[in-house]
């Protein structure tokens, strides 16, 4: 429980150059272990959103350090970050980011595609995932024939579905309501308890982040706080059983 | 790899399929004409070819006149004609002539059996039939008194027969009596039919002895034209050399008088007309290929609003790990498919088109597979060479930005 999956050493992020020069992150130190549940939380402009893309290998710090299981990120290519990505990193977005006219399936099999797996294999793991995230049986629904709360566990089925080392969830319940909020944060709960699937998430709502069991505050490109959440919101109403299936 | 990247070509095309056929409409427009172009342009020289091969293989034409274009009227003012005393000559001093026709013709209304019909009568000999390459269906040819005397008899070609003795019980045709302009001639014979050629229907002709035309219908002993017919494997540019020669010289031209004759060759003619139709077919083709462009570059359009559209896409399928290649491989794909499908659809619209235009135009459907595969070739190549560029702006999309694209 206490392997060191991240570190980070001082990165910085600077965006710009002479007087549109913005330091986005302004040396930032972050360990964290395999199967913690972290919460990521700050004012807009606060660098959250640029520490969870280089977390996520999707951007490469301006200087210092980033190790992922002990290997440097900073230094591979735009190539090898991809190949890391597919392996150990899944996505949630804000906005669900599911092919449109697509059925549920199809999305979650997409990892595997880029994987080289067979047909067989997809099929199969896409299944398990999707009902993993309560959505068994809607495998040949469309986006536009499932409800918010529904696409978001599509696209959280679509982030385990390969098995991944660390979840990546930006701000995954900003677009829905409060119930269906509650449900994802206790699906995301679930997944890292019960699967030890380690979960990054940002979120500005307190309410969110209180499920997680580290909450990380960035101000003005530097942590502010970084404190571990003795009591986390527990009670996921209904987790396994979302009240929109019933 | 390459088949799943294929799959989620052929999905995302399925997924958009009104916008996929309107993309390819320009390749299935440029294809399919340009397949019909040269499949009717290629349909229309074999035609001419077959055409002027019934006039007569080995078959030289001999006119009076300056200068004429092929397939032209009489002879030209001023001219000398030839007399029969030509083609005699011609026969007995030139090796490797097999036959020699003098033919007048004169355009007429022949009546018979309450029926009339305008027609060429050509006046000859029966080296005439020998030239022309016909056979008889029925009937004779001209008797040597016949041809002498200038009797009144004479062969009809097929039309001839059909328009005035087609559907009256017990009339073959033969031996009826048939007018022309002021006298009677009782039909001899019958020719079998040839069917079209370069110069209209050689079937609608009624031929009478050279004597008979010359006395009964022009009153002048002038011969129009002379046929004369090589023997297989004689050298025809010798041939021509030698008769053009001996014409000069009965026609009594000087040294650096210039010839007042023109001798026509059918091989030649056939060769000039179908190289003719072959200028036009690349011409007409080019002029298609032109559109095949255009239509790539739609697909480019298409491609490129498509690249846009589905940033967000891009960038999903960047951050959970596609490379750089395998995204320029699915739009590069995505394009080669949608234009090579738009060459599948314009191939079998090009052979539903030629083969209904070619019967329209009466002339032969010729199934050209080259120019279908090098017309598939190059649409596919099109989606290459118009989807290389949007699906590379694709593949170099930053997943951050692609991502909050809206």
């Amino acid at each position: 429980m206490s392997d060191l999956l991240i570190q980070l050493r001082g990165v910085t992020k600077l965006y710009g150059s002479g007087q549109a020069e913005l330091l986005a992150l302004k040396g930032i130190d972050l360990d964290i272990r395999a199967g913690e549940f972290v919460a990521i939380m700050g004012p807009s402009g606060s660098g959250k959103s640029t520490a969870m893309n280089i977390l996520g290998c999707l951007d490469t710090p301006s200087a210092g350090q980033y190790l992922f299981k002990g290997a440097h990120v900073e230094v591979l290519s735009r190539d090898q970050r991809a190949r890391l990505r597919r392996r150990f990193l899944g996505f949630v977005f804000q906005g669900f980011n599911l092919l449109a006219r697509t059925s549920a399936q199809e999305n979650v099999e997409l990892p595997l595609l880029y994987r080289g797996d067979s047909a067989g294999v997809r099929r199969a793991a896409a299944a398990k995932a999707l009902q993993a995230v309560g959505l068994g049986g809607w495998e040949h629904h469309t986006p536009a024939e499932l409800s918010g709360g529904q696409q978001q566990r599509v696209a959280i089925a679509r982030a385990i579905v390969t098995a991944p080392a660390v979840v990546l969830a930006d701000e995954p319940t900003g677009n829905l309501d409060t119930q269906r909020s509650h449900e994802i944060m206790g699906l995301l709960m679930a997944l890292n308890q019960e699967q030890g699937i380690t979960v990054l998430m940002v979120t500005h709502e307190p309410d969110m982040a209180a499920y997680a069991r580290r909450m990380v505050h960035f101000v003005d490109g530097r942590i502010a706080s970084d404190v571990p959440n003795l009591y986390p919101t527990n009670s996921a109403p209904d987790a396994a059983l979302p009240a929109e299936i019933l | 790899m390459l088949y799943s990247v294929f799959m989620l070509a052929l999905r995302s095309i399925l997924r958009n399929l009104m916008r996929s056929f309107l993309t390819i409409l320009g390749i299935v427009i440029g294809v399919s004409a340009v397949i019909t172009m040269v499949t009717l342009g290629n349909g229309a020289t074999q035609s001419i070819k077959a055409q002027i091969s019934g006039l007569g293989t080995n078959l030289l034409m001999v006119r009076p006149g300056q200068r004429m274009g092929p397939g032209g009227g009489g002879g030209g003012g001023g001219v000398p004609q030839f007399k029969e005393g030509d083609a005699e000559a011609i026969l007995s001093q030139i090796g490797g002539v097999a036959a020699v026709a003098p033919e007048g013709r004169s355009s007429l209304t022949v009546v018979a059996n309450g029926r009339n019909w305008a027609t060429s009568v050509i006046g000859s000999s029966n080296a005439w039939f020998d030239a022309g390459n016909w056979k008889l269906a029925s009937g004779r040819l001209f008797a040597a008194d016949e041809q002498l005397a200038g009797a009144a008899v004479c062969l009809i070609g097929e039309t001839v027969r059909r328009e005035i003795f087609d559907g009256t019980i017990g009339q073959t045709g033969l031996g009826e009596q048939l007018r022309v302009r002021k006298f009677s001639c009782t039909v001899i014979g019958i020719l079998a039919a040839k069917g079209q050629s370069g110069m209209g229907d050689q079937d609608d002709t009624v031929v009478v002895p050279l004597r008979t035309l010359q006395r009964r219908v022009t009153g002048s002993v002038k011969v129009a034209t002379l046929l004369v017919s090589m023997q297989d494997g004689s050298d025809g540019t010798r041939l021509k050399a030698s008769l053009k020669q001996l014409l000069r010289e009965r026609r009594n031209l000087a040294a650096d008088d210039d010839d007042n004759f023109n001798i026509f060759d059918t091989q030649q003619l056939a060769e000039t007309l179908s190289s003719t139709t072959q200028v036009l077919t690349t011409l007409l083709g080019a002029v298609a290929a032109v559109s095949l462009l255009v239509g790539g570059i739609g697909i480019m359009n298409i491609m490129l609003v498509s690249v846009t559209e589905r940033t967000r896409e891009i960038g999903l399928r960047l951050a959970i790990g596609a490379l750089e290649r395998e995204v320029l491989l699915q739009f590069l794909i995505e394009a080669v498919v949608l234009s090579a499908l738009g060459g599948v659809v314009g191939i079998v619209i090009a052979t539903a088109a030629s083969w209904g235009l070619s019967s329209l135009m009466d002339v032969p459907y010729a199934f050209d597979p080259f120019i279908n595969l090098l017309s598939l070739a190059f649409s596919a190549g099109i989606g290459v060479l118009f989807g290389y560029f949007p699906a590379r702006r694709a593949a170099r999309l930053d997943p951050i930005e692609a991502l909050r694209h809206e």
